[in-house]
């Protein structure tokens, strides 16, 4: 019994110093160094990617934001309406009848919004919430169907919108990766530069 | 949809191609004899000598003791929270049962959060989770090394010094490889900064508060430790955390990099790499149908959707599939590699809501949990996996009325009462918990879903802590005393009552001879062998889950495909 307390003696010091060593080695010298060096060699995605017209912030290239005027692209649906600070998708299961009306319903809105007859077919990101709440991206096929409605709204012919959507379509990360897509805040803020000019 | 199966290939091609490299490192870490200065200096402030090896007893006393304090330490850090700097947004502490959920889950790599990550300070992030995520898996490596150590000894009384491993894994692997990589991941969008939030005038005239922290530095310890927790509640769906899909294949070949190098290791060590590529492709079998299923499932979408109007087949310019609860970058193809992943590498990030998954897919993800053996988390997976070897040597031995031996070492009572005694564990804690929670009074209020998807949500809080994995289908309101406290204790039982029983196999292997291989000898690296294994697997997992499975997944599967929504009155 006194060589196992001894044992334990022993494995005293290692135990209580290692806790404590490691927290500040592992918890805060590694970030505190990354956070120094990454600032220094790409500041502005260490920011949070932030996008600034005249000075002001006006969102992150990455984060999502709830547009709902017809002058604009429209994001994916999102379960905390593009709060930022707590972003959340539905945890809908996929037999569960409040998912079934809640995409019903934003069918029936997508086409009535964008000028689609009673029996099209609604792309599938364009009427289901994204994990996140903040899903930067819209499909190809969803912008499409959204061009007409953006270009009456601003009196732009529609051949330029869609013209406008092969520009920021970016395609799949080295020829394999993801899906090709939209950035919703980048296109937007290339329509209000186009009517500006 | 070509396109997709070309993808998984050359992920799971290059993965391959990584264990290698990443398996000769570790053999070498584990095995070198020369201690660098760094190392020096720590062994020397922690007061031990790194020379001297201790049994599985003394091994497992370092390793449960040290994991305690650290546990205490985190605990009193998050609880004194409001009085710790970088807290701008003067966020409250958690309340007791939240903090003991918290770092239970994070001191046993399972990273369960039952708080959301946004009601952590930087300084929280950083000194509580940065830090159990760096040393809960570098724990487990180290009990790995020890493991795979007792192995390969003949007539030895040690397996190793648990201070020596614990400081070369961070050291020697963890901290070079997060450090390039958290550079990588902050160039392809994540923040790392000290700043907690900005605030945006949006283009229709709103303000958006937008959170932000060192979320890089976090994210590559998450997915090197198999750690999985996230810098945000919506872990590696946020934008924040996995901004491309590069990002996200990093992610995933992150997770992997360990648990199949580890294979390589054993292989190296013992110098029997055969042996080690037998395990590999046991592995890599499941892994394979697993996808095969998860993707299959995911792309060809959600029926009672389909017949409201939406649009799932696949035309070139959409995704398709079943898209609630998935970002689109990611799509079919990206988010269901990660979510077999995630969960057989038992990381438990998730880039998707796995409650929104189709019922097949979310069955994927528990059959993972619940097998706990394929690939596995850092270390665990790798000494689960010999745990079924040795259950299945044992069971051919009375096929064929040999004696059994592996790896040269003859298996006796005590091997296969200790590894049924982890083997056994798991499926008891897990099954266990989750009755009782079926059962307790008011739990059912916390469901966001019902009817078998409601069972599913329990049913998967305890595969998840239990394999210590950490995933959730989160509609589960876990935040409150019974939950924390029930998956608390699972983490906990899931952890240490399968690693001490392996641990002790390995003492006690690392004490027999080695016996010479004869006529006689089963000879355990063979395709064969690799066969039998899989099957022991299956049957094992497959037998004790299946009826937990079929009053779950399965049947919503078939209530899906029959357009039965859940009756909306259960609520």
């Amino acid at each position: 019994m006194s060589e196992q307390i001894s044992i334990i003696k022993g494995e005293l010091r290692p135990v209580l110093v290692s806790a404590l060593f490691f927290m500040l080695l592992t918890g805060l010298a590694y970030p505190l160094f990354t956070t120094a060096v990454a600032n220094v060699l790409f500041p502005y995605q260490a920011q949070g990617g932030l996008i600034r017209v005249d000075g002001e912030i006006i969102g992150a290239e990455l984060i999502g934001q709830p547009f709902t005027t017809p002058g604009y692209f429209h994001p994916r649906p999102s379960a905390v309406a593009y709060d930022a600070m707590a972003g959340y998708g539905s945890n809908l299961g996929p037999t569960n009848p409040k998912l079934t009306e809640k995409v019903a319903e934003r069918v029936q809105a997508y086409r009535a919004t964008n000028g689609l007859p009673e029996d099209a077919r609604v792309p599938v990101d364009a009427v289901t919430a994204s994990a996140s709440g903040l899903d930067p991206h819209i499909s190809i096929a969803n912008a499409r169907l959204q061009a007409a409605r953006v270009a009456k709204a601003r009196d732009l012919p529609q051949e330029r919108v869609l013209g406008l959507i092969a520009e920021y379509s970016t395609p799949r990360q080295l020829l394999l990766l993801g899906q090709p897509r939209v950035n919703v805040l980048k296109i937007n803020l290339a329509l209000d530069a186009l009517q500006r000019q | 949809m070509t396109i997709d199966i070309l993808y998984f290939v050359v992920a799971l091609a290059v993965m391959t191609g990584l264990a290698v490299p990443m398996g000769m490192w570790l053999a070498r870490t584990f095995t070198g004899t020369r201690h660098y200065l760094p190392e020096r200096w720590t062994y020397r402030l922690l007061g031990v000598d790194p020379d001297k090896e201790s049994g599985w007893k003394g091994y497992a006393l370092g390793l449960v003791l040290s994991n305690a304090v650290m546990m205490l330490l985190g605990y009193a850090l998050l609880r004194l929270q409001l009085f710790l700097p970088l807290n701008p947004l003067d966020l409250a502490p958690q309340p007791p049962h939240t903090a003991f959920n918290t770092t239970a889950s994070f001191i046993t790599n399972t990273n369960w959060q039952s708080y959301s990550g946004e009601n952590l300070s930087n300084f929280s992030q950083m000194a509580v989770i940065t830090f159990l995520m760096t040393t809960s898996a570098a724990t487990g490596v180290a009990a790995c090394a020890a493991f795979i150590r007792g192995l390969g000894r003949k007539s030895a009384d040690t397996i190793g010094n648990f201070w020596v491993d614990l400081t070369r894994v961070i050291y020697r692997v963890f901290a070079p490889i997060c450090f390039l990589l958290a550079l990588f991941f902050v160039w392809q969008g994540m923040p790392q900064t000290l700043d907690s939030q900005v605030v945006a005038s949006t283009l229709e005239g709103t303000e958006q508060a937008i959170r932000i922290g060192p979320v890089a530095s976090l994210e590559t310890i998450k997915h090197i430790g198999t750690n999985g927790g996230g810098f945000f509640g919506m872990n590696a769906a946020h934008p924040y955390e996995n901004p491309t899909p590069l990002t996200n294949v990093l992610h995933i070949l992150s997770m992997l990099l360990i648990p199949s190098a580890l294979t390589y290791a054993f292989g190296t060590m013992l110098l029997r790499r055969r042996q080690g590529w037998v395990f590999f492709g046991a592995f890599m079998v499941l892994f394979v149908s697993s996808l095969t299923v998860m993707y299959s499932a995911e792309q060809y979408g959600n029926p009672l959707l389909a017949a409201v109007g939406v649009q799932q087949d696949l035309p070139v310019t959409d995704t398709g599939g079943s898209m609630e609860g998935k970002e689109l970058r990611f799509g079919i193809s990206d988010t269901s590699l990660f979510a077999v992943t995630t969960t057989s590498a038992t990381t438990g990030s998730v880039n998707a809501m796995h409650d929104s998954l189709t019922p097949l897919g979310g069955g994927v993800t528990l059959w993972g949990m619940m097998l706990n053996a394929v690939w596995g988390g850092d270390g665990v997976g790798f000494i689960n996996l010999i745990g079924f070897a040795i259950i299945a040597v044992f069971l051919i031995g009375m096929m064929i009325g040999r004696s059994p031996e592996l790896l040269g070492k003859k298996i006796e009572a005590r091997e296969v009462k200790l590894t049924m005694l982890a083997v056994l564990a798991h499926p008891i804690i897990l099954l266990g918990f989750t009755a009782l929670a079926v059962l307790w009074p008011g739990t059912a209020d916390n469901l966001n879903n019902f009817g078998a998807h409601g069972f599913s949500e329990y049913l998967y809080a305890y595969a998840s802590g239990t394999a210590n994995n950490g995933s959730c289908f989160c509609g589960l309101g876990a935040n409150n005393p019974f939950f924390n406290t029930t998956i608390g204790l699972a983490m906990l039982f899931g952890r240490f009552l399968t690693l001490l029983p392996m641990l002790a196999v390995a003492g006690s292997l690392a004490a027999k001879r080695t016996v010479p291989a004869s006529a006689g000898t089963l000879d355990t690296a063979t395709p064969t062998f690799a066969v039998v294994l899989v099957s022991v697997v299956l049957i094992v997992g497959g037998l004790t889950f299946f009826p937990a499975l079929a009053l779950g997944p399965i049947v919503e599967h078939f209530q899906m495909l029959d357009g039965q929504l859940l009756p909306g009155n259960i609520q």
